[in-house]
């Protein structure tokens, strides 16, 4: 690693020096036939840098949507991944770039702790921790009219299946309805107080939503193996608790509901994951687009700290120009508004300067000459 | 067990600057700290470094296409 001296002085990117150093070493060149070849390394680096003033923006458009035109013809349905259905392809990637709170199939990847990975039974037992539970899954319930009260028939398989005992599930009825829940044999009964039909329903209703056990949002749970551990996939996502969940791996456990990571998370963490979910989805089509693109899709819409879609406007919540809105959907609504409003448009745009016939300021239009004019009177 | 956010795989590393840091790197950058992106000082990691409104946090970003990048944000 004598030629590290040689390349440390230039600013390269942190795998194209490491690229260098191993090419060097390949061929153990003398230094100074080293220092000759970084040379024109680096001035190969810099002659493929995104010059200023290049239109960036337009060319990852571009880049994303051609290949989405594709994507519109062939998939507008679901596929399964691990038995759960996930929106792919068009509906996902716009979903992706909509920022939606709620994605039409939230979907979460749950990696264990090294205890729980191994042993199928105990990553059984993390999966019951999390999947929600409700009374109609582990008994019979049954309204008894004429008696006004409400027997639950518990089945010990399923109990069993859960993990639940007996007096758990009775304790958990009891709180959360408030009640008092008496047991008669190996059935629980609820005794409605008073004599009424609709007092009978509603505590009916409310006891099939309780939640016994797991997260409400949390619909189902699958285990699968990969390689040597086990891990969960989920329909359904809420990764605040199910961080909290013991036995779960939270550094590794991830959600494909992008705000919910920003919520959690972070801005950084909402950038990768949006970058991950667009790459995939289009990777899963078969679709390549330069990750580059894509990243900056992502720098953009999280610039200001908080996630901002991008749609057909553009950034939302950008352009302020008229003329552009107006070259683009509802020429005269757009233009009569902003008379009313007496808008100003600062033409700082490129659409704007297109209309008006001004060069735009973009590559070579971007830059200005500024002269010095000596205004002194001196010397003339 | 107290979890630390900045463990989780989709979080870069965070970084808060000193105030003689974040001088060194405006001057650096040639940039006003209004025109770096920005973050939230209600954002999770932002809170767990304990930055405060008008510090600039570093980010080391692990880039596909550069190995390792580097960002800075105003808090904000």
């Amino acid at each position: 690693m004598v030629y590290e001296d040689v390349v440390d002085p230039y600013p390269f990117p942190e795998s194209l020096r490491k690229e260098i150093l191993n090419e060097l070493e390949k061929i153990k060149p003398t230094k100074k036939i080293a220092k000759k070849i970084v040379e024109k390394c680096y001035q190969a680096y810099l002659s493929n840098l995104v010059e200023p003033g290049e239109a960036a923006g337009i060319v990852a458009a571009q880049s994303i949507g051609e290949p989405g035109t594709q994507m519109t013809m062939r998939t507008f349905h679901y596929a399964g991944v691990a038995e759960i259905n996930v929106t792919l392809g068009l509906p996902r990637l716009i979903e992706i770039l909509d920022v939606r709170k709620n994605p039409s199939t939230p979907m979460m990847t749950i990696r264990l702790t090294e205890e729980y990975a191994k042993d199928r039974n105990k990553a059984k037992e993390v999966a019951n921790r999390i999947e929600a539970t409700y009374i109609t899954d582990i008994a019979d319930v049954a309204t008894d009219i004429r008696n006004m009260r409400i027997v639950i028939t518990p089945d010990e398989r399923a109990l069993e299946r859960k993990g639940f005992s007996f007096d758990e599930l009775k304790k958990k009825i009891e709180k959360g309805l408030k009640t008092e829940v008496v047991e008669e044999g190996r059935k629980l009964v609820v005794q409605i107080a008073e004599p009424s039909f609709k007092t009978l329903m509603d505590t009916f209703e409310k006891l099939r939503k309780l939640v016994l056990m797991g997260i409400k949002e949390i619909r189902r749970v699958i285990i699968r193996k990969e390689g040597e551990e086990y891990v969960l996939y989920t329909e359904g996502s809420n990764l605040k608790k199910v961080m909290k969940i013991k036995g779960v791996d939270f550094s590794r456990t991830t959600t494909n509901n992008i705000y919910e990571i920003y919520e959690v998370l972070g801005i950084e963490a909402a950038r990768s994951a949006l970058i991950r979910e667009a790459i995939s989805t289009l990777e899963e089509q078969g679709l390549e687009v330069d990750l580059r693109h894509l990243m900056l899709v992502a720098d953009v819409m999280t610039v200001d700290g908080e996630l901002k879609q991008v749609g057909r406007h553009g950034v939302a919540g950008e352009k302020q120009s008229i003329l552009a809105r107006a070259a683009f959907e509802m020429t005269v609504n757009n233009l009569l508004e902003a008379a009313v409003r007496g808008d100003i448009d600062n033409l700082s745009g490129i659409t704007e300067n297109i209309i008006v016939g001004q060069p735009i300021r973009l590559g070579t239009g971007d830059v200005e000459l500024i002269a010095k004019i000596n205004m002194g009177g001196d010397n003339k | 067990m107290k979890m630390k956010l900045q463990d989780h795989m989709l979080v870069p590393k965070h970084e808060l600057l000193s105030k003689e840091e974040a001088e060194e790197v405006l001057k650096v950058l040639n940039v006003r700290k209004e025109q770096l992106p920005k973050i939230r000082a209600d954002d999770p990691i932002a809170k767990e470094i304990g930055a405060k409104p008008g510090d600039i946090v570093r980010i080391v970003r692990d880039s596909p296409t550069a190995g390792k990048s580097v960002v800075y944000r105003l808090v904000i």
